[in-house]
């Protein structure tokens, strides 16, 4: 049976770990390698950096910071942020990442899916979604990294889940972004309706506040992992104790 | 002692590469079969799709320095699935240095795909060295859409609605369908057995 995964999610901006609230205001939390570190070595069962600045300024990310990474940790990890192309993710994976995510370049060139699919295979092709409710439906956002570029797509949430499964998604990431870095528990109702469309891997992000709503998403929801920032940074929430506790409560989870 | 990596050309050679790093264990990367004279070991690694791959191995000639090969080889994930007879994946025809076909998963069940995360290793061989310092239950990460079922050589399997050979070994040839390079401390341990393997 495969253990739910918990996995510390690392925006980066220029070099440095970077977090904010909702989307805005972000402050610096530490250098990308130690973090790393630290995390792997408490038990995270994946990382996620994601390269905030990337989309909004047509930036691409660096691979020397992803292969620093590689080197570091023996646990699997997934590079986000400005991947426009086949070369882009290449470079990425040839540096070590074992997956790779694209949010705003797949909105704008769908088809970047499936050539990304075909050229790696859908196991290693992640599509992260930024979500939230506007008139009653969920719509997808694109260049959320930067307040001012954050524009609210034509696409339903639940549609473009499906499409981009359709196209060759290996996994979902669905950041719901009503609740992201305000710690009062993941958007239950919005993912388990991502659930419902979702026969790949679906991950949920945006809301972790404390140890019970990991359990709530894991149960509630059905997600494969659980994704988070604050309050592993802050350390609000160990991993260790906070899969000591899953394990408790019955949710199977690596040690 | 030196490892040989054979360049299969797929994405995970830098993450193999650094695992034995953190061993302290000197390798290559060997395009040519003739490039790995020097070495005592190799692996076989592959993330992708089987065909590539094959082709890749073909073109190079490792399809029969493999068959030929005596020292002890590690295939890890498509580098496992390699070592088989075919691959549903495409139907293509593999190395055949272990009896057993590689199968969509999705032939089995209609289990969320691809199996992708932790999962446990069930022992079918409790004391091969492979095991070697492993408990029953330890977790390993996979990703994958296609496996191999549970064969007389299957050391270790692993459950995705169905039960699949998880870690395999026939004489020196072995393989792990998850990826050992990304399994934390487990990983580093199976892929230590296979450096002492023999010696």
């Amino acid at each position: 049976m495969l253990a739910k995964r918990i996995i510390p999610c690392l925006d980066v901006r220029d070099g440095r770990v970077v977090k904010g609230v909702r989307f805005r205001n972000h402050e610096d939390v530490g250098d990308i390698v130690a973090l790393a570190a630290r995390y792997a070595g408490e038990g995270a069962d994946e990382l996620v950096f994601y390269d905030i600045s990337a989309s909004p300024d047509s930036r691409t990310v660096e691979p020397e910071w992803v292969k620093r990474v590689a080197r570091a940790i023996d646990i699997p990890f997934c590079v986000a942020g400005g991947i426009r192309s086949t070369d882009d993710a290449r470079t990425r994976l040839f540096a070590g990442a074992d997956k790779i995510s694209v949010n705003s370049p797949a909105l704008a060139d769908p088809d970047l899916i499936n050539r990304l699919a075909d050229e790696f295979g859908r196991q290693c092709i992640v599509v992260g979604i930024d979500s939230r409710e506007i008139g009653g439906e969920w719509r997808v956002h694109s260049n959320t990294g930067d307040p001012g570029k954050t524009r609210t797509e034509t696409r339903a949430t639940l549609e473009w889940i499906e499409e981009a499964i359709e196209r060759g998604a290996g996994e979902i990431v669905l950041n719901c972004m009503d609740q992201d870095g305000v710690r009062e528990g993941y958007d239950i109702k919005q993912l388990t309706a991502a659930r419902a469309v979702c026969r790949v891997p679906l991950i949920a992000s945006g809301g972790a506040g404390a140890m019970a709503h990991f359990e709530e998403v894991f149960r509630q929801a059905d997600v494969d992992g659980a994704l988070a920032a604050s309050v592993f940074h802050k350390q609000v929430i160990g991993i260790g104790e906070l899969k000591a506790w899953l394990a408790q409560q019955s949710i199977e989870v690596r040690p | 002692m030196t490892v040989a990596i054979i360049h299969t050309g797929c994405a995970n050679i830098f993450s193999v590469e650094t695992a034995l790093d953190r061993l302290g264990v000197p390798h290559i990367l060997a395009e040519q079969p003739a490039e790995a004279s020097g070495a005592d070991r190799l692996i076989l690694p592959g993330v992708g799709a089987a065909r590539p791959a094959m082709e890749k191995l073909q073109s190079a000639g490792w399809d029969a320095a493999l068959v030929a090969e005596t020292r002890p080889l590690l295939g890890i994930c498509l580098g496992m699935q390699l070592l088989f007879e075919t691959s549903e994946e495409g139907g293509v025809e593999c190395l055949g240095l272990l009896p057993g076909h590689v199968m969509a998963m999705a032939a089995f069940d209609g289990g969320r795909l691809p199996h992708m995360g932790w999962n446990r290793l069930h022992f079918e061989i409790a004391d091969d060295p492979m095991l070697a310092g492993i408990d029953e239950g330890d977790h390993v990460y996979f990703v994958h859409g296609y496996a191999v079922p549970v064969t007389n050589h299957t050391v270790a399997s692993s459950a995705h609605d169905m039960r699949f050979s998880a870690m395999v070994r026939r004489g020196s040839v072995m393989g792990c369908q998850f990826h050992p390079e990304r399994s934390g401390k487990t990983g580093a341990r199976i892929l230590n057995n296979f450096l002492e393997f023999g010696a």
